[in-house]
């Protein structure tokens, strides 16, 4: 039984045991509008909790991604590098980031369930 | 840009891009559409392959007139240094004010009306603009600034056919030429012009005919709405300057590239502000180059990164950089010393602290299809 877990910078983390699949949230894509490069962290870096963890570039703009838990990389997405456009279509599913191993799951009990991430975008208008 | 504190201001066209489902920026002063709900992809494509909306009623539109016994294109001529006075009535030409130091204040459009020159200047610019006219003009020429008109765009391949329903005469202007001309009704300056790289045109109408004017042309269903996110991205593929970007006080026309807006007589006899500097440049070369700029892989560089040579020196900085729909693929353009200035060069940018590969480019990255009649 896994679970999603949310930040407030809009990243989701989708946990089974210790490894969390990572993304940005729907509402963050339709933020950024359409996107044309995601840069993903290598396999085996060492990721922080709230620290930059990949970067995703708009036709406008580049953002951070930052990780929503520490641990290590895993695995990452190598469709978004010919498909970034992945993100907007399918932001909680195929258009997921990195998986992770988790340092601290402890560390997941801060973070937002579905609810209250709702809530939460509903809240910034 | 920064943006000064207070109320934005809004166009005649606001309460369209609010029932479109725009996503209003504040830019310039103003509370602009940056893109509709199709998102800035499907934008720029769509102006590309039939004909995309433009609202650009923040430019600033002045009238010149000039006073009894005044030639204004020749007044209008100490202030730029595009040939006025070769205008003929019904053509237009782009140049740029400049400043004693051959920088450019900003870039503009002027057209001969026949009785009057008509003045497109950038959004941000245009009440300093209006003042520096004033200041170096106002004892031979009328100066009066027409804010509260409405401008749109519509451009793209099948802007011609659009406009050709409401007047017909339109599809035979030649690319700068400007007529007086009846849509719906409504007596509008047109001028075979615009900043995409496709044919198309720009619509000048007083304020109050905007919304109703602009509504008839987005039911025709070659036409949908386009913001200011697309029309950048266009732009950057035409290779054509942003003022504030690629091109402002501190950079001359011919460092940005644009000796083709100086004609042969202005470079000879000079006769504006900073031409003794520009025409050193144009003898002697400048020390920078405007380039186009692009990446050898996938990921956009953006205005400021700096660019280096393949030896890691540096030699210029990025002023405008993303994504091209079209090019398919990131696109930028930057200055760089002279000596890396010709196409092919090897580069790198700088992005996140990491050397990307990119070569000096051709401009444009796309080509004109502008209409030569």
């Amino acid at each position: 039984m896994s679970t999603v877990k949310f930040t407030e910078d809009h990243e989701w983390i989708r946990v089974d045991g210790d490894t969390g699949t990572i993304g940005i949230t729907d509402y963050a894509q339709e933020q950024l509008g359409d996107v044309v490069y995601v840069e993903l962290p290598e396999v085996g870096r060492q990721v922080e909790k709230g620290k930059d963890m990949a970067v995703v570039e708009s036709v406008k703009a580049a953002s951070e991604v930052y990780a929503p838990v520490t641990g290590s990389v895993t695995a990452i997405n190598d469709k978004l590098s010919a498909e970034p456009a992945t993100v907007n279509s399918a932001a909680m599913g195929d258009g997921w980031f990195v998986k992770i191993k988790l340092s601290n799951p402890a560390e997941l009990d801060k973070l937002m369930d579905e609810a209250s991430y709702k809530k939460y975008v509903e809240g910034l208008g | 840009m920064s943006e000064a504190p207070g109320p934005l201001q809004k166009t005649p066209l606001h309460p369209l891009h609010a029932e479109l489902g725009a996503r209003l920026v504040p830019f310039a002063g103003y509370e602009m559409p940056v893109q509709y709900p199709t998102g800035i992809v499907a934008e720029h494509q769509h102006t590309r392959a039939a004909a995309g909306l433009f609202d650009v009623s923040h430019m600033g539109q002045i009238r010149l007139t000039a006073k009894a016994g005044q030639n204004a294109a020749a007044v209008l001529e100490t202030l730029v240094p595009g040939d006025i006075q070769g205008l003929v009535p019904g053509r237009m030409r782009y140049t740029q004010f400049t400043n004693a130091n051959g920088g450019i204040l900003d870039d503009l459009m002027v057209a001969n009306t026949g009785d009057h020159l008509m003045l497109v200047v950038n959004a941000g610019r245009k009440v300093e603009d209006a003042a520096h006219l004033r200041k170096h003009l106002a004892d031979r020429v009328e100066i009066e600034e027409l804010f509260s008109r409405g401008l749109i765009a519509l451009q793209g391949p099948l802007a011609a056919d659009v406009l050709g329903r409401f007047a017909p005469q339109c599809r035979a202007m030649p690319f700068m030429t400007a007529a007086f001309l009846t849509i719906d009704g409504v007596t509008c300056y047109v001028t075979r012009s615009g900043y995409t790289g496709e044919d198309g045109y720009e619509i000048s109408m007083p304020g109050e005919a905007a919304l109703p004017l602009t509504r008839r042309l987005l039911r025709e269903p070659e036409v949908k709405p386009i913001g200011l996110g697309a029309r950048d991205s266009l732009r950057l593929e035409a290779g054509l300057c942003l003022h504030g970007n690629d091109i402002d006080a501190t950079t001359t026309p011919v460092e940005a590239g644009l000796n083709w807006s100086i004609a042969k007589r202005r470079r000879e006899q000079g006769g504006f502000i900073g031409a003794e500097i520009i025409q050193r440049q144009f003898r002697d070369g400048a020390p920078r180059k405007l380039v186009g700029i692009k990446p050898e892989g996938r990921a956009p560089v953006r205005a400021h990164a700096e660019i280096r040579d393949r030896q890691g020196k540096l030699i210029g900085i990025i002023t405008s950089g993303g994504f091209g729909p079209t090019a398919n693929g990131p696109v930028a353009m930057g200055y760089v010393a002279a000596a890396n200035a010709a196409a092919g060069t090897p580069l790198q940018v700088i992005v996140r602290d990491k050397a990307l590969d990119c070569a000096v480019a051709p401009l444009p990255f796309v080509k004109h299809r502008y209409f030569r009649g």
